[in-house]
């Protein structure tokens, strides 16, 4: 790990004002933010841990716990809220037994809700480990569950 | 380009090569590939192309551009073909063979693939004539489409880096900032601020480095017109903050992007690699002796980053928390120098004012705002998409004849304008032309350029709710009025479209509203209550029917309504009941259902999947 660490910090030169930059690859490298990972961060920017801990728990995008295999992300601008996503947001959150922004126990699906993801003409949109399917209503997201193995979502056939 | 271009005569020649080399009459298929029209798998269909072309060698004979968005997302997969401009529209996948054997060889049009102006019914061919794009004044953005992102060559040869290269060697930095000042041009990152007299006090500030720095963190959900641009015409942006850098004095620019835009970071990064290849970048730009770079940050998708101070303290690695402006980031910016803070739009600007002239910019406009903006129109509305016009358009025009109205036959609501920091506009307003002080004048505001339009379904309050629960979460938390006080206000407004209301809210909304206001440090804060306070100003009927009816007009608010079916319109063809995850939608076949409200839990399948409108939400 902290060989992975050192590589990406080698690509920014060490430069501490890449904090944020360093972070987002070490997550992309971890699928979240291990403490190890952080700690090895600290060390070798010479940034004092706390400061890491602030940056990480100040933005959105990091997480400090792994997420899970199939990560779906639902975009809540505003274009896609008065569309009705908060209605398919419900939908999920029941079919999951989890809340937004949380992860199912067995690690398999992690819901959350996004910004805008200015793909507005889609909207709804929900994005499943970085695919786009777009004009997202109840009945395509339980169908979407189903596919990718969650029981529990309804049986319907319609489209 | 790999040699270093050396004087602005080498550069104009060099753009008159790539000129000639270019038949205007040559057959050119261009397809827009920006974020939206990605989404919808249009990376199959450009592979799709180019094999085809390949398959037939035609690669030689046919051009083909992808190129960056367009602005008519609604549309999207979309084909123009060169030199007629013949425009197809949802595109399949599988149709570029077709597209190449009927159009391009023999001439013919697919009719299928034709739009159809709802209005009038009749099929356009032509893109310029299609009313979405006919109406618009695409001066920024039309440039869009005549440039492949990757490719600088294209965008030298429609003329680019004429601008810098003419302030660079004709004009003095103090003309440069006249000329910016005389066209005056407005920041078009939300405040409206004028960029030449920023840029003047940047100039004459003491301190060194001075810093230029590109915001382009658009952090307001409904808006992508920045994404847009950096995306598809990235060398455009970074002329602007060139000749900026330029006018300044400064050497050392950054462009502050949002990491949820990968594709716009990728383009404006090889953007920035070829510019310092042909010379147009690093030292010795263009021959002068003059010496500019930029560097990419990428935020960590805060809000509150696109505010000025917290994005200089992102970019020096900290968490994003604004201060206190006692000095101006003009004086004390970035690490404490002169840094003058643009937003993309405002950059892409330059160019064309530097290229052009004042005088002809601010021939574009209305009396205080001068040039064409570029606006997200969203939500209720048939062509979504990005649509630029001059300053002053009328609501009407942009909502209506461009936007092609609302769909399924609704009635018009609101429009929202300015993001979280903006407001709800009724329909008495649709007239109104749209400038910088005329939204502000309405309890709303320029912002970037988001245009949600709403219609009769959906709930004034519940609107009110979603973007003070939005800047809940996105205030920094640094100031106690911003921090609790929007809380408490999201809490009030959460128990109004929970039935939970009390006489009195609405006033205290305001009062807490006048509070929030004075005593925010930030922008974030200080704007914050825009949203509830005028929905209270244009739709407050909607929260006394919330608060004295326990009734929400528009069928949202979960609490306050009850799922029914009309039997009159009910067919029985049980598709609610299969959908139902409680089964409280049930009944025999080909009779009409019903809805057993103890079970409902109002989730909203039923209505969603049922085709003859029969359920009934009150
Ligand atoms: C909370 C908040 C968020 C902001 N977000 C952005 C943004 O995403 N993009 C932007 O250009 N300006 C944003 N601004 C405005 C900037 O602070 C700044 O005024 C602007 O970038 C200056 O550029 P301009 O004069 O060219 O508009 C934001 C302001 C606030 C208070
Ligand atoms: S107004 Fe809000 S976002 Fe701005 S500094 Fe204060 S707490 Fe932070």
């Amino acid at each position: 790990m902290e060989q992975k660490v050192k590589e990406i910090i080698q690509h920014y030169h060490g430069d501490k004002s890449y904090l944020v930059p360093i972070l987002q690859d070490v997550q992309k490298e971890f699928n979240y933010l291990p403490k190890d990972a952080l700690c090895a961060v600290s060390t070798q920017l010479s940034v004092p841990i706390s400061r890491v801990y602030e940056v990480v728990t100040f933005y959105k995008a990091f997480s400090l716990k792994p997420k899970g295999r199939y990560q779906l992300s639902l975009c809540m601008g505003t274009a896609c809220h008065v569309r009705g996503a908060e209605l398919i947001a419900g939908n999920i959150e029941s079919i999951l037994g989890i809340k937004e922004g949380e992860t199912t126990e067995d690690l398999e699906f992690s819901f959350e809700t996004v910004g805008c993801l200015g793909a507005c003409a889609l909207g709804p949109v929900l994005v499943v480990n970085g695919e786009y399917h777009g004009h997202m209503n109840i009945a395509k997201s339980t169908k979407i569950l189903k596919k990718l193995g969650k029981k529990g979502a309804t049986d319907d056939d319609q489209d | 380009m790999t040699t270093k271009i050396k004087s602005f005569d080498e550069l104009k020649s060099i753009q008159e090569r790539l000129k000639a080399g270019r038949d205007p009459k040559k057959p050119c298929i261009t397809i827009c590939v920006g974020t939206g029209c990605l989404a919808y798998g249009t990376q199959k269909l450009v592979d799709n192309f180019r094999a085809e072309l390949a398959k037939r060698n035609l690669t030689e004979k046919i051009g083909f551009r992808t190129t960056g968005c367009h602005g008519f997302c609604e549309r999207g997969p979309m084909v123009v073909i060169a030199p007629d401009k013949i425009f197809y529209q949802r595109v399949g996948l599988e149709d570029a063979a077709e597209i190449i054997d009927k159009t391009l060889l023999k001439g013919e049009i697919i009719e299928r693939l034709l739009y159809v102006d709802p209005a009038t019914g009749q099929k356009v061919t032509r893109e310029d004539d299609v009313p979405f794009y006919k109406k618009q004044t695409r001066l920024v953005f039309g440039l869009n489409s005549k440039v492949d992102p990757e490719s600088l060559d294209d965008y030298l040869a429609i003329g680019g880096y004429t601008a810098l290269g003419k302030a660079l060697t004709g004009m003095k930095p103090e003309a440069i900032i006249q000329e910016v000042i005389k066209a005056n041009l407005r920041g078009r990152g939300g405040g409206g601020f004028p960029a030449g007299w920023k840029w003047d006090s940047t100039r004459k500030a003491q301190g060194d480095p001075k810093y230029v720095i590109c915001n382009a963190d658009e952090g307001d959900p409904g808006a992508y017109m920045d994404r847009s641009l950096l995306e598809g015409n990235p060398h455009l942006v970074l002329e602007g903050m060139i000749i900026g850098a330029f006018a300044i004095g400064s050497s050392q620019g950054y462009i502050y992007a949002r990491n949820e835009y990968p594709l716009a970071i990728k383009n404006i990064t090889l953007a920035i690699e070829q510019a310092r290849q042909a010379g147009l970048l690093g030292e010795n730009i263009l021959g002068t002796g003059f010496n500019f770079d930029v560097k990419i940050n990428r935020g960590g998708g805060a809000f509150v980053c696109g505010e000025s101070s917290a994005l200089f303290a992102s970019l020096e690695g900290r968490a994003g928390e604004p201060r206190a402006k006692y000095i101006h980031a003009t004086d004390k910016g970035l690490y404490d120098k002169p840094t003058n803070l643009n937003n993309v739009e405002t950059w892409a600007n330059v160019p064309f004012i530097i290229d052009r002239g004042a005088d002809w910019y601010a021939s574009i406009g209305t009396a205080g705002s001068k040039g064409t903006k570029i606006f997200s129109l969203v939500g209720k509305i048939n062509n979504t998409g990005l649509v630029e016009v001059p300053m002053g358009t009328k609501l009407r025009e942009i909502v209506f004849d461009i936007g092609g109205g609302i769909p399924g036959g609704k009635k018009f609501k609101a429009i929202q304008t300015g993001g979280p920091s903006g407001g709800c506009i009724p329909e008495q307003y649709l007239d109104m032309g749209v400038d910088f002080d005329e939204l502000t004048k309405i309890g709303s505001m320029m912002g970037s350029g988001g245009m949600i339009v709403m219609d009769e379904d959906n709930c004034m309050v519940d609107v009110a709710r979603y973007f003070t629960n939005f800047l809940v979460s996105e205030s920094c938390g640094k100031c106690v009025p911003c921090r609790e006080g929007v809380r408490r206000m999201r809490d009030i407004l959460a128990d109004i479209t929970e039935g939970k209301g009390q006489e009195g809210d609405v006033e205290l909304l305001e009062k807490m509203a006048a509070a929030i206001i004075d005593g925010s440090l930030c922008a974030l804060g200080n704007s914050a209550p825009n949203p509830v306070l005028s929905t209270i100003r244009y739709f407050r009927d909607e929260y006394e029917a919330h608060i004295k009816h326990k009734r929400c007009p528009a069928g949202v608010c979960k609490a306050l309504i009850l799922y029914s079916i009309d039997p009159e319109k009910c067919t029985g063809c049980t598709l609610c009941s299969k959908v139902c995850p409680t089964g409280a939608a049930a009944g025999e076949r080909k009779k009409a259902h019903a809805i057993d409200k103890a079970l409902c839990t109002k989730c909203g399948a039923c209505r969603e999947s049922c085709k003859f409108d029969a359920i009934i939400v009150r």
